[in-house]
């Protein structure tokens, strides 16, 4: 493995991708810390797609430049971090972003945080019930995992009793969407750059937020609220004259609550997320909650191997948007500890009243000092026409990315 | 529960009835074992005060893997550690190499009893997330230093046993035996070199779950800061058993930085750098 992924092979054929920007000249002269991280993808689609307007499989090519500067002992920090992508076939997955670009400062007792930020909040795996500052960058992967900027100011308050967030946010993103070319994406799809927002929500209004985290002992509890311009969009079908049906995400403000809870024990992780949203709909309550536990060191390897499951429910039952309504999810993360680090998460989630399934590799591994090789695999599987998942039945795919540090 | 609580009497007990029993020729040995016991503690408990005081500490390391074949690849990381009076040390790790962890971090509350408590800083996602630390034996970052090898000693986390006076490289040296407490630590007990003068452990034995010889651990380059605090430059590992060894070597050792708890709290862990 390691010798057909080694240095010679993968320094040849990336060094041509990536040698220009390794040859940026000047660099050195820059205070701070200047990296970045340059990733060649491709993903491979075995089955033909649902619609014809969609492609076949897709390659693109992605940067994350970040830039950090800290002085006064470590009290005054800024961060600035860069994020584009082109890609070969979706022109709404081509697409750039300024994730991050604050200041923050940090006194004995509080700190102060200004400017556009990321900030996450959550334990569980399978899905991320409570974090909602950031909004989801979509087209970037269907997991939900990458996220845009939020311009806000964050106060925090750290006293021996927990830490106390203040959030004071605007101009909240519209979630990304594949477009009508891209794979993995809902069917109909979504209309590019087109949205709709009720009940007082907008792009431009003030949202709040506040949040207490505390450690106590073997337990890390968070109980937080939001109210503001919803994350989450519904979605509208649009039938526009002579041009096929597409879907509208609309956007409404929402009050949500959430607490967190982790309990580590041993090789116990006990997990809990709770949420309660109001004024997108009837009022609901969403749980995920489960566990993970570690075997340290199997068949007499150096390996771990870590055990997970997790049930979530969502009170909308069927009709909730998320895929996430009667589930359980069973996974495995193994960490071989070698010097490559490489690591491996398989998963699977089954829809309790569908019965529809969804399976999910994803592992990395170094192949050289500055390399990487990223996997991910998906399968979409017994879905029915009438699930959200149904729009990805013949969208199973490999991903395979080389990613570069500089 | 019960068993616990009994062995501890008994073992208050011990030097009474020992006592009592007098010259008694059956309880000879049981006499001894307890100075040898006493004796090893002893000896760790003096390093610990000699070692106590410093406050805080940063320093910068290196690690080189190497394995059977002699390929080598490379970490870099840098360390802060805040003492903490009645408890464990507080500490920072932070991964500058490689690169693809850079900015990684691990923020570790040591006790001296029961499990510590760990956090890792996940800076592609900006996400802090607690993590198990029953995996004691697991290869710390691929190298052949555990997590417990690399993470704060505590007195209180092995049983001693005196061996016996010897000289090492021409060193006058004591020899202990100390044998983990923690049913998760991936050895049986570790032989500890320490030269008679100052303590300074120079070389370190470790046996596996199996009684077997699994690594030796040797200082080189012991420097005294702030005239007290020995530390050493290189610290070599090699395992016997799979024939990799890794260098770890530190520098840029100071001390007295002016730590505080607000350095080591999950608020700073999410702004190291």
């Amino acid at each position: 493995m390691n010798r057909r992924l080694g240095p010679p092979v993968t320094g040849s054929v990336l060094t041509l991708l990536f040698g220009a920007v390794g040859a940026a000249p000047a660099i050195a002269q820059i205070p701070g810390d200047l990296s970045a991280r340059v990733e060649a993808e491709a993903r491979w689609f075995p089955q033909s797609p649902s619609d014809p307007a969609q492609v076949r499989n897709e390659a693109s090519i992605a940067i994350t430049p970040e830039w950090e500067l800290e002085w006064g002992d470590r009290r005054h920090l800024i961060t600035i971090e860069g994020f584009g992508r082109l890609d070969s076939a979706d022109p709404e997955r081509s697409h750039a972003d300024l994730r991050i670009a604050s200041w923050e400062y940090a006194a004995d007792t509080w700190e102060l945080r200004l400017g556009i930020r990321r900030v996450f909040w959550g334990v569980a795996e399978s899905q991320h019930l409570v974090d909602i500052i950031n909004q989801t960058d979509l087209v970037e992967n269907p997991d939900g995992e990458d996220k845009l900027g939020q311009l806000m100011a964050n106060f925090a308050w750290i006293q021996d009793w927990g830490t106390v967030d203040l959030f004071l946010m605007t101009e909240s993103r519209e979630r990304t969407f594949p477009g009508a070319e891209g794979r993995l994406r809902s069917q109909p799809s979504v209309i590019p750059n087109r949205s709709l927002f009720v009940g007082g929500a907008s792009t431009g209004r003030a949202d709040f937020a506040a949040r207490w985290a505390h450690t106590l002992g073997d337990w890390d509890v968070g109980l937080s609220h939001f109210y503001g311009t919803s994350r989450d969009p519904r979605f509208a079908l649009q039938a526009p004259q002579g041009g096929g049906a597409q879907l509208l995400p609309v956007y409404d403000l929402i009050h949500q609550t959430g607490l967190d809870v982790q309990l580590t024990h041993g090789g116990w992780l006990g997990k809990l997320e709770a949420i309660r949203r109001s004024g997108q709909g009837e009022a609901f309550t969403a749980l995920t909650g489960g566990f993970e536990y570690t075997l340290v060191g199997v068949l007499g390897s150096v390996a771990d191997v870590g055990l997970l499951a997790e049930y979530s429910n969502d009170s909308r039952g069927q009709d909730a948007l998320s895929l996430f309504q009667n589930d359980l999810f069973i996974g495995s993360r193994l960490a071989l500890n070698d010097v490559q680090g490489t690591a491996l998460l398989v998963g699977g989630a089954i829809d309790l009243d569908r019965g529809s399934l969804f399976l999910s590799i994803e592992g990395d591994r170094r192949v050289a000092d500055g390399w990487t090789i990223e996997i991910e695999g998906r399968v979409f599987g017994n879905t029915e026409p009438t699930e959200p998942l149904f729009s990805f039945r013949r969208d199973d795919y490999l991903q395979v990315a080389f990613v570069r540090f500089f | 529960m019960t068993n616990d609580r009994w062995s501890s009497t008994l073992a208050r007990l011990a030097p009474i009835v020992a006592a009592s029993a007098g010259l008694a020729a059956s309880a000879a040995p049981a006499v001894a074992q307890e100075s040898a016991s006493t004796r090893g503690l002893e000896i760790a408990q003096e390093w610990d005060r000699r070692d106590s005081g410093f406050g805080d500490q940063t320093a910068v390391l290196t690690m080189v893997l190497r394995n059977r074949h002699g390929q080598e690849s490379s970490r870099e990381l840098r360390s802060r550690t805040l003492e903490v009076e009645g408890d464990g040390d507080k500490s920072l790790v932070i991964f500058d190499r490689p690169r693809d962890i850079e900015g990684t971090a691990f923020l570790t509350f040591s006790h001296s009893t029961g499990n510590d408590d760990q956090w890792l800083y996940l800076p592609a996602v900006k996400r802090v997330k607690r993590i198990s630390t029953s995996n004691k034996s697991g290869p710390f970052m691929g190298s052949e230093f555990s997590y417990e090898d690399i993470s704060s000693q505590e007195v209180d986390e092995y049983t001693y046993r005196f061996l016996r006076d010897d000289t090492l490289n021409g060193v006058a040296v004591h020899i202990t035996e100390a044998v983990p407490v923690d049913k998760n630590s991936g050895y049986t007990k570790q032989i500890v070199w320490r030269d008679q003068e100052h303590l300074r452990p120079l070389k370190i034995e470790f046996f596996d779950r199996k009684q077997a010889l699994l690594k030796t651990l040797t200082y080189e380059g012991y420097q005294q800061y702030l005239g007290q605090y020995w530390r050493a430059d290189t610290m070599k590992m090699v395992n016997h058993q799979t024939g990799k060894s890794t260098d770890l070597t530190w520098r840029d050792y100071e001390f007295g930085t002016g730590l505080t708890d607000r350095d080591f709290d999950r608020n700073s862990l999410k702004r190291v750098r």
